[in-house]
């Protein structure tokens, strides 16, 4: 059974809880305790309807101003699949958790109400859609019944949001508009009567059948070295595997390799799982690899194909979203991170600021502040080995860490 | 709960193998939080494929609260046995002799804050970076909000708006003297997910999950376990049912569903056609609305 991952973001008012507590409800995955406790949480506060926005927002913080500030994770499951929901805050000052919420998901669903049509969060939802390359984009047009059903509101919505999508939107990139009403769970689960207009099938089915990232496996194979695996044990006295999970394309036994940064080539001639011998193995599958030959590799290492190198520099070029309070500036050095391997970095130029929205271009930048998105320059302390993220999204993307505070403070797009 | 069921998705196995290895590789004294409980059981065998063929390179450590069920604590003294684990207990008893926590008293006593105490002390006494534990995103609210690598800070509490960014799969566990930081390998299974996959792996779980005569008594319309680690008034006579537990905890927190199930498919069944969620038989959780999040703050796992 495979997993959907799902990013959504918004606030309250577009009824983006709504929406998720009736896909929960309709597919029978929240239960009479929960629900019992946001009818009581729901009366407490005086409302005359059961918010299920109380669902999502678990921090006492969130229920204080009824906003999402952080992420949430919601589960539910149909026959057909299990899907996570990444619930993201929509507001900008959180658009670094929104960041983090959307990086692993297989599909943005973007709620818009259909009496204000697309607004500023709109854009900057979508934007980072592209920016993070999320393959399939669903943006629900709620509160149908707010606009009588009306076919016109929605046609209008669609090409207000495509004329900014065509903007930025990538190649490959599916887009797929759906009229619905969370309140009266139209569109969602059933095909909705009171649309007739709207031939296509409701968000749970157009959900199912989305086609989960084959190109996964077609991608050239990349093998980064998480952990040595040394028993030292009587039984396995010369075993030695490498274990890491396959970042991207497909590992086969037998195959020509090359071992990063060190250069030496070898053979695969073992993969392995929980000692289980298996002939080749997918991308994001967990697993332990032997080599033919005796060869010198730790962790950061990287195995790839003889005749699929990935590219090799000091000097990377990148799109970053920036993540901390304390601004980034030209001339400061970080930890850089990619995948499991960590080297200092310093960034040498910052240009290109973008505003979200407007998509205006500042060539000009002095620093780059919390939740802005700009262009850098990058010198790292040793050699990375990498792919461009619109490639490769897993040998294509790192973080960057303050080594004061430890925290991450930035994500970087390799270009 | 879901009318229907699935296979476990395997994809989350090798998810939660990817983040133990980060674990060993980028911690210097990681140990892994026991319960004896299926989440935890499941973190050991997930444990033992990410390192195979060598052995687990962390000890597991368990708070015991002396309310223990004593098949739980059969259950896992022979599991560390069996596997050739290295265990280490703590035991809230000693804090309170200690006179670090009080016991609390009362109807509704439970030693399930007390054992933050413990657990602190433990991190501190073997100077602990890394503590791997079984909770689960869909488990509860506060819970559904957490990070995989959760920072905790010297004094172990966690603060939900000061959370690290976690982009795609890339795990930051870098830390200054005295924090640690509590990792959650299954954040993104369900209860349905852990009963599949001990299913598919056939683990072997405490007997005290499968249906079985005990002494009980009803409480705010729970059925809860007769020990004598609670005051029961007269007004609540204990009977014997055929019951089973959805979650191991404390015997003063964990409340049972009547039940048949004697074995794995009739408990994912059971499961399937539950109304009420897993925690909705947890006494701790009802204490507050944000009694989950409050706990965390404290440096509760």
């Amino acid at each position: 059974m495979d997993v959907l991952k799902i990013a959504t973001a918004g606030s309250v008012d577009d009824g983006k809880s709504t929406l998720i507590g009736r896909l929960l409800f309709e597919t029978n995955s929240i239960t009479t305790d929960k629900l019992e406790a946001i009818m009581a949480s729901s009366k407490k506060k005086g409302l005359d309807y059961i918010d299920l926005s109380l669902l999502t927002d678990g921090l006492i913080a969130e229920r204080e101003q009824g906003i999402t500030i952080d992420v949430a994770h919601i589960y539910f499951s149909t026959p057909m699949r299990k899907f996570i929901i990444a619930d993201t805050p929509g507001h900008f000052e959180y658009t670094r958790n929104m960041v983090t919420g959307a990086s692993n998901a297989n599909v943005s669903m973007i709620l818009v109400d259909a009496r204000n049509g697309v607004v500023e969060q709109t854009f900057r939802h979508f934007y980072i859609s592209c920016l993070l390359r999320i393959p399939n984009v669903v943006v629900c047009v709620n509160k149908m019944d707010l606009v009588d059903y009306d076919q016109k509101s929605f046609e209008e919505t669609k090409a207000a949001f495509m004329a900014f999508a065509e903007k930025v939107r990538f190649p490959g990139q599916e887009i797929s508009f759906i009229p619905v009403s969370s309140l009266y769970g139209e569109n969602l689960v059933r095909q909705s009567e009171l649309m007739p207009w709207y031939q296509e099938a409701p968000l749970l089915s157009l959900l199912e059948a989305i086609p989960l990232e084959q190109h996964l496996s077609e991608e050239p194979s990349r093998f980064p070295v998480q952990y040595v695996v040394r028993p030292k044990s009587e039984e396995f006295h010369d075993y030695r595997a490498y274990a890491g999970k396959v970042a991207s394309g497909l590992l086969r036994k037998g195959e020509r390799v090359v071992v990063l940064p060190s250069g030496q080539e070898t053979t695969i001639a073992r993969i392995e799982k929980f000692g289980r011998e298996i002939e080749a193995a997918q991308a994001k599958e967990s697993v332990s690899v032997l080599l033919q030959d005796d060869v010198d590799i730790s962790r950061g290492d990287m195995i790839v194909p003889l005749s699929q190198l990935p590219r090799q520099s000091r000097q990377l070029e990148a799109t970053i979203c920036w993540m901390d309070k304390k601004p980034l500036r030209a001339g400061s050095t970080y930890l850089l991170q990619h995948g499991v391997n960590v080297a200092k970095a310093k960034v040498s130029t910052l240009s290109n600021l973008i505003d979200v929205v407007t998509l205006d271009n500042n060539t000009q930048v002095s620093e780059l502040k919390l939740n802005e998105i700009a262009d850098v320059q990058l010198k790292t302390a040793k050699e990375f080995f990498y792919d461009a993220f619109a490639d490769n999204r897993a040998n294509g993307s790192f973080i960057l860490i303050d080594e004061q505070t430890n925290s991450t403070v930035g994500v970087g797009l390799i270009r | 709960m879901a009318t229907h069921n699935t296979a476990f998705p395997r994809e989350l196995e090798d998810e939660a193998i990817y983040i133990l290895r980060e674990v060993a590789a980028q911690f210097e004294k990681p140990v892994l939080l026991f319960s004896g409980g299926k989440d935890s059981i499941t973190l050991v065998r997930l444990a033992q494929k990410a390192f195979y063929p060598a052995r687990i390179p962390f000890p597991l450590l368990h708070v015991d609260t002396g309310h223990n069920f004593e098949e739980t604590i059969r259950f896992r003294d022979e599991l560390v046995e069996e596997l050739g684990l290295e265990l280490i207990v703590r035991y809230v008893q000693d804090s309170i002799d200690q006179q670090k926590v009080v016991e609390e008293t009362g109807k509704y006593a439970s030693r399930n804050v007390l054992q933050t105490v413990t657990l602190l002390d433990a991190i501190e006494e073997f100077g602990f970076d890394a503590c791997i534990g079984g909770a689960r995103r869909d488990e509860e609210k506060a819970r559904a909000k957490e990070r995989i690598f959760s920072v905790r800070n010297d004094f172990g509490q966690w603060d939900a708006k000061k959370q690290r960014p976690e982009l795609f799969d890339m795990l930051n566990g870098r830390i200054s003297m005295g924090e640690n930081v509590r990792v959650f390998p299954i954040s993104n299974w369900t209860e349905l997910d852990v009963w599949n996959y001990i299913r598919e792996e056939q683990l072997a779980i405490p007997s005290i999950y499968y249906s079985h005569e005990r002494e009980t008594f009803e409480r705010d319309g729970q059925i809860l376990p007769y020990s004598n680690f609670m005051l029961v008034s007269d007004d609540e006579p204990v009977s014997t049912r055929m019951v089973r537990f959805r979650t191991v905890g404390d015997m003063t927190c964990t409340a049972a569903v009547e039940s048949t199930a004697v074995a794995i498919e009739d408990i994912i069944a059971e499961i399937l056609s539950a109304t009420v969620s897993e925690r909705g038989a947890r006494i701790d959780d009802k204490r507050s609305e944000a009694a989950m999040e409050k706990r965390k703050q404290a440096g509760y796992f």
